[in-house]
């Protein structure tokens, strides 16, 4: 344990505090919804919804505005027919499969994607990848579940990483690497390949690959750094293969950055003076850029509503850097082993809950009249409204936020409707 | 199984959430997966509401399934009624719940909730949003105006003394202009004399919906939302319904002919609208240059049918193309594509208009929000006419389509995209001025106008054809197939001199020229040979 990983200045942390687990409706997207940022992030995959209407019309109306190029995921819509028996819906989706291979031959590899309805009447996605499989020689056609009643928003990303485990090609016994798992934007991966690079660690591979050729090899050698909260499932899956996860905090703010790096460093064996010489200069201008919003979000109280599994890294970046206020901190699934290094750093007088009762937690978002509310679209405005400042959790999974460089973004995102409150003066 | 990329229409249980959203005290009550709340946001964020949608979701998971999922909705229909205390409710499934048969009108109605509880059969594998709308709306106008209804035999029910009163239906949540086109069209109806009973479903609570069967008449805005009501209600009540869409000067001087003539009062008053400015813009002479532009008409039929006729008899447009996505209504979107002398496009298949517009190389497209993408990508000018909607489709100012105001409006957002008269003459002068191309865009516009952008090839390319500019048919993207005439370097430079926005059809109207008289070659003969032929 180092420096940056000791949990002493956050006296016990929460690591033992009773979380409100609840039940009810939940104001969240399915895991449908990550093919927003995948299907950018891979960039010769498709995403094959084998979905209804409503969810053609979630992918529509989630990503905000239709992007202008054709994008790389659709849905096989199921209509009567198909559940009437009057087609063989197997026979069906090879047609459609083969419809968008055949429209875009430049895809390497297809992803079945289930949904609610898929699953209820038990269409294995699995044979049908398989057979895909076979009928298109130059394509991987891999299947998981983004349905709603498995996954929970982000859960969609790790279910489609989970898929892609299988797939990974074995790396030598003898070499160890580095493996970076969960998506980032192309922009924050780059610099954490010059950190590393300049610490010395590496090989380092990525998962998500931005390519599908690029897939990275893993074996008994591979040490793995979760990038993202929301991977039990891929990170179950990895230990599978023989990888070993490296605990630590999530990358995010000045102080998380520094402790991931520092948690491969400590792995690699990096000389600490190396360590300290590559990452000061930005680690300092984290600490600058965060520096500035500082005034605006110390001693304001924040309640966060369950979204994206974000919530508690995000959360822990407030408190420790920014000196916010946490009231309640929701969060869809709560994943002990993975928040290891995150949980000891929450204060011990924060609610932490998981699930969702909607109208319960409104009641006691209401109760509290935080300075500020992180939540969905569906509950921004209507707070609003009643006079609570909010911020959409969904910008927090589509803006740059990890890494020192994005320190200052990420503060910038919390302070930003505060200081819109401040300067409006329309009544 | 249907390969969708875009959807025009959500699922019903969308279309009834916008009937539930735009009342005052109706809950909605719906068995649905973790998920199906994304429907919230569409309300909240796309129309700016400032309420949640009057929505319970039961949120099932796949563990819930085959155990409690029918308990978990009776449970959620007790919570929902506690704490919201509607005064009616309507209950129903999404497609997920409709496939687990937990049969949602039973089991609310074994409830025994103290308020009126409709039950919604919405077959979500076969029919579309606005449909569910439309059902939702009939449901509960049946449910709440029934018992009102005078037995066979029996003659209206006696009518309170006053001046002719009527309903407006139609207007719902997420609907095209409908907050502003209901304040339009009852200060129309006021100025003729006439009462506004009811505005229905938006903005009318229960008990407004239940007093529907007293008014004289009904005036349906929107027939894909309120036709299968407003008929429900002529043939129980007697009460007449309008027909005419007031959308354009010449369908609001019809519509208020009909009216006139449903409520026996003089038309010559609202006739006689001052501020009915569309008619002297279209007949004053800076508007020449709108003559003859080339326009593709695609939304809901109502909408677009609308359109068409406004187009082509008040702007002076040439009709290109006429479609609709709501195959429902697709008779009327048929007779007016006949009347227009152009082919009818029914379909919801964005990839079909999309190539449909392409193939009629407008200079205007009139659509939904689907086509203005279609158009961006395009490179073409467009105007938004009708449902789907986006944020910027509910503006902060009084935008209505219908009505005189509906009128003036029509005209600047239909004209606004397009490059003005004497700009467009000195486009097609000087071509190679570096500042002033017509491939900037409309100088008005800032030159913003985005860059036609290519689709991916549709089949494997040589890497060199991939750096061909994909320009409305500007130069040929794929090598002429044996037989088709040739152009000549010298005849594709003199193309490259007509404007932008009129290349394309000039391109095309040579090449078919050039294979009606066996020309191998085109040349710049060719070229002004065929601009003699077909003129501009």
């Amino acid at each position: 344990m180092t420096a940056a990983l000791a949990p002493s200045e956050t006296e016990a942390g929460c690591t033992e505090t009773e979380v409100l687990r609840e039940r009810g409706q939940r104001e969240v997207f399915c895991g449908l919804t990550g093919i927003v940022w995948l299907h950018r992030k891979i960039q010769d995959a498709f995403f094959l919804i084998v979905g209804s209407r409503t969810c053609a019309h979630l992918m529509q109306s989630a990503a905000g505005v239709m992007i202008f190029a054709e994008p790389r995921f659709a849905t096989a819509i199921i209509e009567e027919r198909d559940l009437a028996g009057m087609a063989d819906a197997n026979e069906e989706l090879d047609r459609v499969a083969a419809q968008v291979l055949a429209r875009r031959p430049d895809i390497k590899t297809l992803f079945l994607v289930g949904s609610c309805p898929s699953e209820v009447i038990k269409l294995d996605l699995s044979r049908a990848a398989a057979r895909l499989n076979q009928q298109h020689e130059n394509v991987r056609v891999l299947n998981y579940s983004g349905s709603g009643i498995e996954t929970t928003f982000t859960e969609g990303e790790d279910t489609c990483l989970e898929a892609l485990v299988p797939e990974l090609p074995a790396a030598p016994e003898t070499e160890t690497s580095l493996l970076v798992v969960g998506a980032l934007a192309d922009v924050v991966e780059d610099q954490f390949v010059r950190l590393f690079d300049q610490l010395g660690i590496g090989p380092v591979r990525f998962l998500p690959a931005r390519r599908s050729e690029e897939l990275p090899a893993i074996g008994a050698g591979t040490r793995y750094l979760l990038a993202q909260p929301f991977l039990g499932r891929t990170g179950a899956a990895l230990d599978g293969r023989g990888a070993k996860r490296i605990s630590a905090p999530f990358p995010l703010g000045a102080k998380g950055s520094e402790a991931w790096l520092k948690a491969a460093a400590d792995v690699w064996g990096v000389d600490e003076a190396l360590f300290e010489t590559v990452i000061a200069a930005p680690r300092a201008r984290a600490q600058r850029a965060m520096e500035r919003y500082k005034d605006t979000l110390s001693g304001k109280r924040i309640f966060f509503f369950p979204d994206s599994q974000l919530e508690i890294p995000l959360a822990r970046v407030l408190h420790e850097e920014l000196g916010m206020q946490l009231t309640e901190v929701g969060t869809p699934y709560l994943h002990r082993g993975h928040l290891d290094c995150e949980l000891p750093r929450l204060p011990s007088t924060v609610r932490l809950s998981e699930g969702q009762h909607v109208d319960r937690q409104l009641d006691r978002c209401r109760d509290i009249r935080p300075d500020l509310t992180v939540c969905g679209l569906g509950l921004a405005n209507p707070l609003e409204a009643e006079g609570l400042s909010t911020k959409w959790a969904i910008e927090l999974v589509f803006t740059p936020l990890q890494g020192f460089e994005q320190a200052g973004d990420l503060a910038e995102l919390f302070a930003r409707p505060l200081m819109r409150r401040d300067i409006l003066r329309v009544g | 199984m249907k390969l969708t990329v875009w959807t025009y229409e959500g699922p019903p249980h969308v279309g009834a959430m916008r009937i539930a959203t735009a009342m005052k005290d109706l809950h909605y009550v719906l068995h649905a997966p973790q998920g199906d709340t994304y429907a919230d946001l569409l309300f909240t964020m796309i129309e700016r509401r400032d309420h949640r949608p009057p929505v319970t979701y039961t949120t099932f998971q796949a563990r819930d399934l085959g155990s409690d999922t029918a308990e978990l909705f009776k449970d959620a229909a007790q919570d929902a009624y506690a704490r919201f205390k509607p005064a009616a409710m309507i209950v129903g499934a999404s497609c997920t719940a409709e496939l687990i048969q937990d049969d949602p009108g039973g089991l609310a109605a074994a409830l025994g909730l103290p308020c009126p509880v409709l039950p919604l059969e919405l077959p979500s594998y076969m029919k579309k949003e606005n449909w569910g709308a439309a059902h939702t709306f009939y449901q509960l106008v049946r449910g709440l105006n029934n018992a009102h209804a005078p037995a066979p035999g029996e003659d209206k029910v006696e009518r309170k003394p006053g001046p002719p009163r009527c309903n407006i239906l139609g207007a719902t949540a997420l609907g095209f202009r409908h907050r502003d086109d209901v304040k339009e069209i009852t200060a129309l109806l006021n100025r003729m004399g006439i009462e506004v009973s009811v505005a229905a479903p938006l903005g009318a609570t229960v008990a407004d919906v239940a007093r529907l069967h007293e008014a004289d008449f009904n005036v349906v805005l929107y027939p894909e939302i309120a036709d299968e009501a407003a008929r429900w209600l002529e043939r129980t009540f007697k009460q007449p319904r309008t027909t005419v869409i007031p959308i354009g000067v010449g369908a609001t001087r019809d519509f208020i002919a009909e009216v006139a003539d449903i409520a026996g009062v003089d038309p010559a008053k609202a006739l006689n609208d001052r501020d009915l400015r569309l008619p002297w813009w279209s007949k004053s002479v800076d508007s020449n240059y709108l003559t003859g532009k080339r326009v593709f008409v695609f939304g809901d039929a109502t909408h677009a049918v609308a359109a068409a006729r406004v187009a082509v008899e008040e702007m002076g447009f040439k009709l290109v193309g006429l479609g609709a996505y709501n195959r429902e209504f697709a008779r009327e979107v048929r007779a007016a594509a006949e009347k227009y002398g152009v082919e009818p496009l029914i379909t919801d298949d964005y990839l079909e208009v999309e190539a449909a517009i392409e193939a009629a190389n407008p200079e205007l497209v009139l659509g939904s929000q689907m086509e203005r993408h279609i158009a961006k990508r395009l490179g073409i000018g467009c105007s938004v006419i009708s449902a789907p909607v986006h944020v910027e489709d509910f503006p902060a100012r009084y935008a209505p389509q219908m009505g005189a105001e509906g009128a003036n409006v029509l005209f600047d957002t239909w004209v606004h995209p397009l490059v003005m008269g004497l700009e467009e003459h000195l486009l097609g002068m000087f071509r190679e001025d570096f500042e002033f191309s017509d491939e900037a865009g409309p100088s008005h516009l800032g030159g913003h106008r985005p860059a036609p952008q290519p689709r991916p090839q549709a089949a494997p390319q040589p890497a060199h054809a991939e750096a061909e500019p994909a320009l409305a048919g500007a130069e040929p993207s794929q090598p002429a197939a044996a037989g088709d005439p040739v152009w000549s370097d010298d005849a594709m430079a003199e193309l490259k001199k007509i404007p932008f926005f009129v290349r394309g059809k000039a391109r095309r109207n040579t090449e078919n020229y050039a294979a009606q008289n066996g020309a191998q070659t085109i040349t710049v003969d060719t070229l002004y040979d065929a601009k003699a032929h077909f003129g501009r």
